[in-house]
């Protein structure tokens, strides 16, 4: 076993882990923030998408071990302070994006690191973006259009598809 | 996965010790690796992860003009950090797996693993790269050894990877739409020396340089120039993605492509 100390959503937490296990294992079964998802576990998914020294990642494969004195997000410290919704995922609400839920916290966590690095991404940007991040129900529209509401820009052209 | 002791060295030096121990495997960003162990396909007593060396990691200009990328630099950063110094590296890097991936892969997972659709084999041997170990120089020719295989020993660390920038350049990716590799890409780089035309994802030997096309642009560097060739057939890869003979026109088709836009 191995010491891990890690921030995650900005708590400190020390625990003892194996070393195959995954930080998506030591999110959910550990902390049992329970909100990262894990749908495919070979990394084409995207449900388990986390934010690591803030950088988004897929939490299925990485090891915990390896990511001792990381900085980590997710889904769970999303929320505003308050408890109210963030923009983001406010704007997913707003725009319905998401039908059964169990992409969205990956989707949501890859959708705030586009909009870090690209605060105004066109349509063909967020959609390119979101390569790794799969949704079986939606047929990705409306959650393009809620990035791009996110992003305060008009989605009235999307909407009119 | 199986169980493994895991060791987080802080230098080149102690990552060396440590892969010396009985079955030591070296973990770059693990996005092969890592799935790879899941389906027990490898079991190594040991993983010895590179990903906390601060000397591996980074890109910066050398004398001589080339691009230097720490062995244990995720391609987000090449995508980030080349984008001055070599442009069409940098796209390259900025185009591999997903965004996700491309925060935890690194170029020397990639070139270690040779991955025969991998993208970053088609840049280090169109660039006649150096790939800098623990131990040694090796140039790009001699590393690229077949399907998963290099000339790295057991226990040898790629610590840094030379790119010589190129007159003109460009890579072209014909996407496997499911797994995101290259079905076929192909590197086109012209130096004063010489251009170097190198083949990713379509032979069973891994990535290729493609000397007729080399020989042809070297002629004219134009895509009129490779016009009459064909790729050589019978090393194809041919599965459910595609014949070997859609391979080897899809390498011409790409190679043309790239030299246009080079």
């Amino acid at each position: 076993m191995t010491q891990v100390t890690m921030t995650v959503n900005g708590k400190a937490v020390t625990r003892d882990v194996e070393g195959r296990t995954l930080l998506a294992e030591f999110l959910r079964e550990g902390l049992r923030l329970t909100g990262t998802h894990v749908g495919c576990d070979t990394s084409q998914c995207g449900a388990c998408v986390v934010h690591v020294n803030g950088n988004a990642i897929k939490s299925c494969t990485a090891l915990a071990a390896d990511l001792d004195g990381a900085s980590v997000t997710t889904i769970e410290g999303m929320a505003n302070p308050d408890g109210s919704l963030s923009v983001i995922q406010q704007a997913f609400q707003d725009h319905h994006g998401l039908q059964c839920g169990f992409c969205t916290p990956g989707m949501v966590m890859s959708a705030a690191a586009l909009l870090k690095e690209n605060p105004k991404p066109t349509e063909t940007e967020v959609r390119a973006y979101l390569e790794g991040n799969i949704c079986r129900c939606t047929g990705y529209h409306n959650i393009v259009k809620a990035i791009l509401a996110a992003s305060g820009q008009d989605v009235g052209a999307i909407a009119a598809e | 996965m199986y169980s493994f002791e895991f060791a987080k060295p802080k230098t080149i030096d102690e990552a060396v010790a440590a892969l010396a121990g009985e079955e030591a495997q070296a973990l770059g960003g693990g996005q092969t690796l890592l799935p790879t162990m899941k389906q027990r396909l490898a079991a190594p007593a040991t993983l010895v992860s590179l990903n906390s060396i601060p000397e591996m990691i980074g890109v910066c200009v050398n004398d001589a003009g080339h691009v230097c990328i720490g062995g244990a630099t995720p391609h987000a950063v090449v995508a980030r950090e080349a984008a001055a110094h070599y442009p069409a590296l940098a796209a390259l890097a900025g185009h591999i797996g997903d965004p996700a991936v491309r925060n935890r892969g690194t170029i020397g997972g990639s070139l270690a693993n040779n991955d025969p659709s991998a993208c970053y084999p088609a840049a280090a041997l169109g660039s006649g790269a150096v790939i800098k170990t623990n131990t040694r120089d090796i140039a790009a020719d001699d590393y690229f050894l077949g399907m998963f295989e290099t000339a790295l020993n057991e226990g040898e660390i790629i610590t840094e990877v030379r790119f010589p920038v190129p007159q003109k350049v460009n890579y072209q990716k014909f996407v496997q739409p499911a797994s995101r590799f290259a079905l076929v890409g192909v590197f086109v780089a012209k130096y004063a020396d010489g251009v170097r035309v190198a083949v990713t994802g379509a032979s069973s030997d891994g990535v290729f340089r493609w000397a007729e096309a080399e020989a042809a642009l070297n002629a004219d560097f134009s895509k009129a120039a490779i016009d009459a060739l064909s790729p050589p057939e019978g090393t194809m890869i041919s599965d459910l993605h595609g014949t070997d003979a859609y391979r080897a026109h899809l390498v011409k088709v790409m190679t043309g492509r790239a030299v246009a836009a080079a």
